[in-house]
């Protein structure tokens, strides 16, 4: 089962939105101190869309390509719609069987999105576990 | 008088899994490690043989299961040192005796102002329940600043020592990110000299050095079985005689008392004070089996050949390019793991992709966040070796890591 392949090492290794937005809407860093991953995503949103985003971190090749074949799926797409996003949407994108040790690195792209959009709506952040989901 | 590695590893079944096509090279061993047959068929044994609860009857089996606990916890004095069988006393981990002090003898003698020192490379399990004090009981906790061999300042230690509110010293015997030994007999001393007490976490060193807790004058020693090719689920925690009798209980229930009516209890004598309930007892003798057969093994050719693979790992790995070890320089001063980063490329990645190919090592911060923190990085992979492991298994981890490194390599 191999987990590195080329669209995901080609993400890793040219990813895509990486850097900050100037004049950002919402900037919302998520963490997983477990293992020492972390992503910062700007979003900026006009007319209830996501305008524009980027995105930067440190972390695994998993989490950084996720976040990056994710980007390419926010651009332009309504809040709401962005918000209704399940871990299959981005598991879909990765292409691979992501195991539960790599999940939560899988699955840091959705979190950090999510909980933006609740920092944009002054709302609670959600966990992880409503995150990952059953 | 060289080691014959392939007669121990004969004695692990576990080291002739594969991984697909790959045999399983198990570099993770501070974390846990395998078991010897030996261990495995004694607790088994156990079960089939002499199973009884402890303590609570006068039939044979029961007398058998007794004696067989006893002897367990003998054969663990013996190999620290301990004046007594009585200053052994059992838990679930060293994690457990690490609280069990905290919460006993930290909340019985530590007052508001009071001040425990611990070094910035501790591990979670010796600084969390102090924490816990802090928060509960208002006591301090002083920091010991390592440098980034792990190194401690002696001078700053006395320092902080001198004004005599530090009531305890806790520390680790060798660090289970660092590799480094500190100099626990040394601690002790400047800890007595000061009214402090020490306690030694030895949860990695016991596998890798010979501990004597009458040499080192230790207060306070904890480590774990799983750690030394015992089964999980048994802990040690070893007092002075003198401390364990002045501490409260630390769980209530069966077998810790001598007395108990609707008023109140009185508690049994050590260790049992301090084993509530029915113990881990097949863990408990498979703990003092798995002593045996590492003397057997050779203890002390055991250390010398495990310091070897440390000091031939620590080598090699430094010949790859953009690896960083973490740690002393000097291989020497090594013992147990080597852990290190790589530029650009992630722990996980890293220890995903060796997976895969049957080699196992560890990536995170290892329950280490300050040390992590002080190091300026989120997370690390680590290697560590134990009796069974080879230089060729080290040769072909580290050549899968240039190969990792190739690949990942923007």
């Amino acid at each position: 089962m191999d987990l590195y392949t080329e669209n995901i090492l080609d993400h890793f290794r040219h990813p895509r939105f990486a850097g900050e937005l100037k004049a950002a809407t919402v900037r919302h860093k998520e963490e997983n101190l477990s293992c020492g991953d972390e992503l910062t995503v700007d979003l900026k949103i006009e007319n209830r869309k996501i305008k524009a985003l980027a995105w930067h971190g440190t972390g695994c090749a998993i989490s950084q390509a996720a976040m990056s074949m994710f980007g390419e799926k926010l651009e332009g797409i309504p809040v709401k719609k962005a918000q209704s996003l399940k871990p299959e949407n981005v598991l879909k994108l990765l292409g691979v069987k992501i195991g539960p040790r790599r999940m939560k690195c899988a699955l840091l792209s959705l979190h950090a999105v999510k909980n933006a959009i609740h920092k944009h709506r002054k709302e609670p952040a959600q966990s992880w576990t409503e995150t990952i989901g059953n | 008088m060289t080691f014959d590695v392939s007669a121990v590893r004969k004695q692990f079944p576990i080291l002739g899994k594969t991984v697909a096509v790959h045999p399983l090279i198990y570099l993770d061993n501070a974390a846990t490690t395998q078991k010897p047959t030996q261990m495995l068929d004694r607790m088994l044994k156990f079960y089939l043989e002499q199973n009884a609860n402890v303590h609570r009857s006068f039939h044979a089996l029961a007398e058998e299961a007794t004696l067989a606990y006893d002897e367990a916890r003998k054969r663990v004095a013996d190999f620290i040192g301990a004046k007594f069988a009585h200053e052994i006393v059992f838990t679930k981990n060293a994690t457990e005796a690490l609280n069990l002090v905290a919460k006993t003898w930290g909340q019985k003698s530590l007052k508001p102002g009071d001040a425990v020192a611990l070094t910035l490379m501790e591990h979670h399990s010796n600084i969390v329940p102090w924490l816990q004090l802090k928060e509960s009981h208002g006591i301090n906790i002083e920091w010991i600043p390592v440098d980034r061999e792990g190194n401690l300042d002696l001078n700053s230690i006395e320092r902080i020592l001198k004004p005599k509110k530090v009531k305890l010293l806790s520390v680790t015997g060798l660090s289970n990110v660092l590799g480094c030994l500190p100099p626990i007999a040394e601690l002790a001393s400047i800890a007595h000299s000061a009214g402090a007490k020490i306690l030694i976490d030895a949860a990695q060193l016991v596998g890798h050095r010979t501990i004597d807790v009458k040499k080192i004058d230790a207060d306070f020693l904890v480590f774990s079985g799983h750690k030394i090719y015992g089964p999980s689920g048994i802990g040690v925690l070893y007092g002075k005689e003198e401390l364990l009798k002045s501490m409260p209980p630390f769980l209530g229930g069966g077998d810790m008392i001598q007395s108990v009516t609707t008023e109140g209890f009185t508690c049994a004598e050590l260790p049992r004070k301090f084993e509530a309930g029915t113990p881990p007892v097949p863990e408990a003798v498979g703990l003092g089996e798995a002593i045996i057969w590492f003397k057997k093994t050779g203890t002390v050719k055991v250390h010398a050949y495990m310091h070897d693979l440390i000091k031939y790992a620590y080598r090699r790995l430094k010949t790859v390019k953009d690896l960083t070890i973490l740690g002393p320089k000097d291989p020497e001063k090594r013992a147990g793991s080597v852990s290190f980063t790589v530029k650009d490329i992630h722990p996980h990645d890293l220890t995903d992709i060796l997976g895969e190919k049957g080699i196992c090592l560890r990536a995170g911060h290892h329950c280490t966040q300050p040390l992590h923190k002080l190091l300026g990085i989120n997370a690390s992979t680590r290697l560590s070796v134990a009796v069974y492991n080879t230089k060729a298994e080290i040769d072909v981890c580290v050549d899968a890591i240039e190969q990792t490194i190739r690949l990942l390599h923007k």
